[in-house]
């Protein structure tokens, strides 16, 4: 599936290990929230992923005290309609200080991505956009109202200069 | 009122260039509907039963005189000669073409409007007090912060694919005009020690499943209250249901949760916002959007006026009218007009090209070119003077707009329902004029005082039945259209809902049925200044409920 990253299609080096798949030793893999804590308190043993998968209902706060050593965060969204996603990069970004990648997978539409980049994403997957679409998107305003991850100051800043 | 600056204008612009581009990719086949759907709604733009239906944002209710002759100027090219004003204090289209609709919006941005967030899974128009700025018994002018809500709920890239809509009403009146307390969030404006700052009511709402507001917070100061805002939006967007789109309003995540730990959940969530993460709106831009709703220099007038006075004396259908559609102002010698959309035989909320087009002169002319849209669904010009009233009286007359109704008994909250609706059940406004016309007599409407007839053709409650002091509900039977008959609602500071009395009525015994009831409380009422709804909860529903079913 195409992945644009800073304004660009990229190869995507990175594999998803589904839960119950054997790990493999080598390579970039993220997995899903549960099995990585699991890798990591110990409840399970293999080579430790640095990258997560999250899902709509997880809590991105179990991440925290990992996120300095993961690369990779993806979050999924399994329906297009599902906003939670874009709370959990906005909590992964502002409160969290997240600075890896953070990348929308799943059901992702060229309309969403100038949302999901002011929520803090940096690269999307998606099936349904080019890379000329996801780059149009992402110009389509040149303004918001509200401070967020990234993307446009907020307009009353620059109103006042504060 | 607000004018737009540099930054809305260019963001109201590019949103018509997105439109049109997804229109486009919708026409050509690459976007699937699916996909354009909550695009489209995002934009107002609805599929009904006959056509595309275009919602138009009238933010908390507030027109100039160019804005509402522009609507009537959509309303003649490209509907069919009307516009129908929502509970939500906006407008809608019934029959505009999808591929003219990105034309609707760009004339629309040229007059400082659009559509944005009209519908779909987002924060809708923030309402309020229909006579903000201009009531008596306001503390303060909501609007400003009503702007201010407005411009941070604009595109919040969070919140736009939320559990379910999300709708903000906010009043800084004791006497609650905004129904806040049947709103996801309620605000009401207070002060404290010398601050400004809002009571926090979460959770209510109609639909099909009603709920009277919890009260989340009792004193936000006004410097927190974007940041509080977003704490609740959050938790509601992070955890409200999405297995049930029935079940997806935020009332639904506080009443499963419950009150205490709902609470706790939006304190914690606002407890932990970091201090980059804060809004931090500077005073410098509270001040700036505040300046904009500073009150019109309105000449000054004496407190009564001899040429109203006159005028009542000789005319007494306008001295009626006075006694119905005027609204106590803040300043003497001037008055709240109420336009009436609800006159016999019309379709409640409806209002021609040109008769919005009186309403534009006579604001322009008389008004200090201020327009409200009420959640009643009719118009309001806040500040006409007392000597003006007669003159402006007589124009709104002769343009069908002079019914002597505000808040009696044929000023109904209507639906669209199933002329127009694909989710209803029943037709609404048929039965509604059916009602109308057994209390079609001015003198006897007028003795039958402050009443609320609400009326939904389904249990999504668009006419706001569960708040009407009468609510009428179309349900469908087998095929066939009934009329279930709630008692006892109301929407202000003494919000309740509803209750159903008892089996569903047809629709040629719903009038008989209500005139009944209403003829039960004229008898029982200890004298013509006892209201409705107090003899309602002075006797209980019982007798009004026997009273309903007496024909057997």
């Amino acid at each position: 599936m195409p992945l644009v990253k800073a304004g660009a299609e990229v190869a995507n080096d990175w594999i998803f290990v589904p839960d119950g798949a054997v790990l493999p030793g080598t390579g970039q893999t993220s997995v899903s929230l549960a099995r990585f804590l699991a890798l990591k308190q110990g409840q399970e043993n293999g080579p430790l992923p640095d990258g997560v998968r999250l899902g709509p209902a997880d809590d991105p706060a179990e991440l925290e005290p990992y996120l300095p050593e993961l690369k990779l965060i993806e979050v999924d969204f399994p329906r297009y309609t599902d906003g939670r996603g874009f709370s959990q990069a906005q909590l992964l970004r502002r409160r969290y200080q997240y600075c890896g990648e953070l990348r929308a997978v799943g059901h992702v539409l060229r309309d969403q991505i100038f949302y999901m980049h002011r929520s803090g994403f940096d690269a999307y997957e998606t099936r349904r956009a080019t890379v000329s679409e996801v780059l149009e998107a992402l110009a389509e305003f040149t303004e918001a109202y509200q401070p967020a991850a990234d993307g446009p100051g907020a307009a009353f800043r620059k109103r006042t200069g504060a | 009122m607000y004018r737009y600056d540099q930054f809305d204008a260019r963001l109201v612009a590019e949103r018509v260039a997105q439109f049109r581009g997804q229109v486009a990719r919708r026409l050509a086949g690459t976007l699937t509907e699916d996909e354009f759907k909550p695009l489209r709604l995002q934009n107002g733009v609805y599929l009904q039963l006959h056509a595309y239906m275009l919602r138009i944002a009238i933010p908390y209710g507030q027109l100039s005189p160019a804005q509402l002759r522009r609507l009537a100027e959509i309303a003649r090219d490209y509907d069919r000669g009307f516009g129908h004003f929502t509970t939500r204090q906006n407008i809608q289209f019934n029959w505009v073409a999808l591929k003219d609709i990105p034309d609707v919006l760009a004339k629309l941005a040229e007059v400082e409007m659009h559509a944005v967030q009209t519908s779909g899974n987002c924060i809708r128009n923030t309402t309020t007090d229909h006579f903000a700025g201009a009531a008596q018994d306001e503390l303060l002018d909501p609007r400003a912060w009503c702007e201010i809500i407005r411009q941070w709920s604009t595109f919040h890239p969070e919140f736009a694919f939320l559990p379910r809509k999300f709708k903000i009403a906010v009043t800084a009146a004791e006497h609650d005009r905004a129904a806040i307390r049947v709103h996801d969030v309620g605000l009401h404006i207070r002060q404290k020690d010398g601050v400004t700052g809002f009571e926090v009511w979460v959770g209510g709402g109609q639909g099909r499943t009603p709920v009277i507001a919890t009260l989340v917070n009792p004193f936000v100061p006004e410097a927190q209250i974007l940041d509080y805002l977003e704490a609740i939006m959050r938790v509601y967007n992070r955890f409200g249901r999405r297995d049930n789109k029935y079940k997806a309003r935020i009332k639904i995540l506080v009443t499963e949760l419950g009150e205490a730990e709902y609470i706790r959940q939006v304190e914690a969530e606002f407890a932990a916002q970091r201090d980059a993460e804060k809004i931090n709106l500077p005073k410098a831009e509270v001040d700036r959007i505040h300046a904009y709703f500073a009150p019109p220099a309105l000449a000054a007038k004496s407190e009564s006026s001899k040429l109203f006075e006159a005028a009542k004396v000789a005319d007494p259908a306008f001295a009626r009218w006075t006694r119905t559609n005027l609204h106590p102002h803040k300043v003497a010698g001037y008055t709240s007009v109420t336009v009436s959309l609800k006159p016999l035989g019309v379709a409640p909320g409806d209002a021609t090209d040109s008769q919005m087009e009186v309403v534009a002169g006579l604001s322009e002319k008389y008004g200090y070119g201020d327009i409200r849209v009420s959640h009643a669904q009719n118009l309001i010009l806040p500040h006409i003077a007392l000597d003006d009233v007669p003159d402006v009286y007589k124009a709104l007359d002769a343009a069908g707009l002079g019914a002597a109704n505000e808040s009696r008994i044929t000023d109904m909250i209507v639906c669209p329902g199933l002329d127009f609706c694909n989710l209803a059940n029943a037709r609404s406004i048929p039965v509604a004029l059916e009602v109308q016309k057994v209390f079609a007599d001015p003198a006897y409407e007028e003795d039958i005082g402050k009443l609320h007839i609400n009326v939904s053709g389904c249990i999504n409650a668009c006419g706001h039945h569960h708040v009407g002091h009468i609510g009428i509900l179309g349900v469908d039977k087998k095929g066939e259209e009934f009329y279930q008959i709630l008692l006892g609602g109301r929407a202000d500071e003494k919000a309740a809902l509803g209750e159903i009395v008892g089996p569903g009525l047809k629709a040629e015994d719903v009038p008989g049925a209500i005139h009944r009831v209403v003829e039960f409380y004229r008898a029982q009422r200890t004298s013509p200044a006892e209201k409705f709804i107090d003899t309602l909860e002075r006797l209980g529903h019982q007798p009004f409920q026997d009273a309903l079913y007496a024909a057997g």
